[in-house]
């Protein structure tokens, strides 16, 4: 159940501001592909055209194309919401329905498919979901708790839980892990190691060891200045990239030299 | 060629990767200038940020510094005071003193008013049967049973009124709030807060005038169709009924309902209506996932408040309703059911002694009245606290 995306050529507008240019790559299935870059880069503004999040803010439009297995995400008569419940997304802060309990929080994107989910199945689901975000240990005996009663690396975890109960194609990961501890952080690399087995992984981040850690591949993206639109500057497996990168920027980005 | 950084993360992530606790993430990394969902913070977090700032204030500041300056004989001034400056000291002072004044006369009113009901209701509340026969519009019912239609009157006329106007107010908050475009959103905002400016003998006379004839053919419709059910049977021209007067009601609680959920929706947090979104939820899904869950407990407020205002209104019921003292279900037919409060303005002009006492028994019943609405609003909200969003 992972799709390949291919990226031709696209290009991410707000109103008239170019905010990205010129993307081109292809997102394998079955592995994490990692987006790293400065800040303002269009990285975020990127991972999201690959769901159409963006369309959430007025203006924003893409052009170009992005194709899951041979369908245009672009294409007409595609809907946005049939995209997002192929295409599911992790945000940077934890965000659990907090008037929903634990179970409901999981079930909550399976409950927009499917209104009249069994109590068996939808036990099935909450207990597979959880399983598959490591959480299952730790919650098990308070499902019918509010979400917000856990840590926020259990949230989050929560918040994977909730992506994966719809079974989607791919999964995007904006900046994960930013707002969590170092052991939380660790426990969620671990999962995307195991996520990866089934999904196609998209990710964010501003830890260049974590997209060293976790990721098969990396894209680099950098900005000309501010008011310049967001480039993808050079993409490769991730080993090439922070041991021999072909760009001398992308080299002075993971030395740290900028940025 | 350069390893895998190991050392100094930090310099390598601009702009701090870990958000700062409490700040306002907007939507995307998007670059500056780009109308992100930064506009909203969540309660919680405004919560927070108010206790921060009373906390520091609470510290008296100046301990370190005292000791510092014990430690020297006559130490030159330093080169940064930290000591409280007088001036800001006594103003600070003036302040607490007065918004804790404000606090405590609000008490004092209502502790006042509560007072003056209870002493000026007691002549009629230990008055004897004889006593209260005298009075002629009591026709011989002893005060309980003089109050219990009026008490119901009050209670249907309001709760109809809120029946109407809550679906309509949500509607009109959620339009503003997710569906219009901001410049129709706007003009629409300015519009329902007129309709709140608009004084109550205007919306009589609007109800009593211009609406009864609009109502008549629907409520005559009513009556011939559904007349079977004997909450519409016995429709009978003008339409100076109750569900007449609820009408009225409703449109003049429309405006705050909508205005205060128009307020709570849009603090709904932009993470939540994004997690619905990425789950591909569309619009309306949205709204009942993240939205409605996180404004519910606004929701019943701004609902008590419409309902506290319908319970109290006067002027527009007493002008529309024609009156009469029954425990009637019959919402299409005149003269069966009068309001508290237009009752009393319609006996006061010609009440002396003892029908004044009566009058404000019926006046104590609608203060309980509206006290038992907020209580029970309070006990709603709290039910579900933990669900709340705001822990």
């Amino acid at each position: 159940m992972s799709k390949r995306i291919d990226v031709e050529n696209l290009d991410v507008y707000y109103g008239d501001f170019l905010a990205v240019e010129g993307v081109s790559m292809a997102i394998e299935p079955r592995s994490v592909t990692a987006l790293i870059g400065p800040s303002g880069c269009g990285k975020s503004t990127f991972l999201r055209t690959l769901n159409r999040m963006h369309e959430v803010i007025p203006g924003a439009r893409v052009e170009g194309r992005a194709v899951m297995d041979g369908q245009d995400l672009y294409a007409p008569e595609v809907d946005p919401v049939q995209v997002r419940r192929q295409v599911g997304m992790v945000f940077q802060r934890p965000n659990p329905f907090p008037t929903m309990s634990i179970a409901d929080n999981v079930l909550a994107g399976v409950r927009l498919n499917n209104k009249r989910i069994s109590k068996g199945d939808a036990a099935d689901t909450v207990e597979r979901s959880l399983r598959g975000a490591n959480l299952w240990n730790e919650v098990k005996d308070r499902l019918d708790k509010p979400g917000s009663s856990l840590s926020g690396g259990q949230q989050q975890r929560l918040c994977i839980a909730r992506a994966i109960a719809v079974e989607p194609q791919v999964l995007l990961m904006d900046e994960p892990c930013s707002a969590l501890d170092p052991i939380s952080t660790l426990a969620i690399e671990d999962l995307m190691s195991e996520l990866k087995n089934d999904y196609t992984i998209v990710i964010v981040t501003h830890n260049m060891q974590q997209a060293a850690r976790v990721s098969d591949r990396t894209a680099f993206f950098n900005i000309a200045g501010t008011g310049q639109p967001g480039k993808l500057i050079e993409m490769a497996d991730t080993p090439t990239m922070f041991s021999s990168p072909s760009v001398p920027a992308t080299e002075d980005y993971i030395s740290g030299r900028f940025g | 060629m350069t390893p895998v950084p190991t050392s100094s993360q930090d310099s390598t992530v601009p702009g701090g990767g870990q958000a700062p606790h409490g700040a306002v993430t907007t939507a995307a990394g998007t670059p500056a200038g780009v109308p992100a969902g930064g506009r909203r913070t969540t309660a919680a977090t405004m919560d927070e940020d108010m206790h921060d700032d009373s906390s520091a204030w609470a510290a008296p500041g100046p301990t370190a510094v005292d000791h510092r300056v014990s430690g020297h004989a006559q130490p030159p001034a330093p080169a940064v005071s930290l000591r409280a400056s007088g001036a800001s000291r006594v103003a600070d002072t003036i302040f607490k003193g007065v918004s804790g004044a404000t606090g405590v006369l609000i008490l004092v009113v209502l502790a006042a008013v509560a007072g003056f009901l209870v002493l000026r209701a007691w002549p009629a509340l230990t008055a004897s049967p004889d006593e209260l026969a005298k009075i002629s519009w009591m026709n011989g019912q002893s005060l309980l049973e003089y109050v219990g239609p009026l008490v119901f009157g009050t209670l249907l006329s309001a709760i109809l009124a809120l029946g109407l106007a809550v679906p309509l107010s949500l509607g009109i908050a959620l339009f503003i709030t997710h569906y219009a475009p901001r410049r129709a959103a706007q003009a629409l905002g300015y519009v329902i807060d007129l309709l709140a400016a608009i004084p109550s003998v205007v919306y009589g006379l609007w109800g009593a005038l211009w609406l009864a004839p609009v109502l008549d053919p629907i409520f005559r419709w009513l009556s011939d169709t559904l007349g079977f059910i004997p909450l519409f049977a016995g429709y009978t021209a003008p339409a100076r009924n109750v569900l007449a007067a609820a009408t009225v009601l409703a449109v003049m609680i429309i405006p705050i309902i909508t205005a205060v959920s128009r307020e709570v929706f849009f603090q709904t947090p932009v993470l939540h209506e994004e997690a619905a979104l990425a789950l591909g939820a569309t619009r309306w899904e949205t709204i009942r996932m993240a939205v409605l869950p996180f404004g519910r407990s606004g929701l019943v407020s701004a609902s008590m408040l419409g309902l506290g205002r319908a319970l109290g209104e006067t002027m527009a019921v007493l002008m529309i309703l024609s009156p009469g003292y029954l425990f009637s279900f019959f919402l299409l037919k005149p003269g069966q059911h009068q309001s508290i409060a237009a009752n009393i303005a319609a006996k006061f002009p010609e009440a002396s002694g003892l029908s004044v006492s009566v009058l404000i028994a019926t006046g104590l019943a609608l203060f309980v009245i509206t006290l038992a609405v907020n209580m029970v609003a309070r006990w709603i909200i709290a039910r579900r606290a933990e669900f709340s969003g705001a822990n």
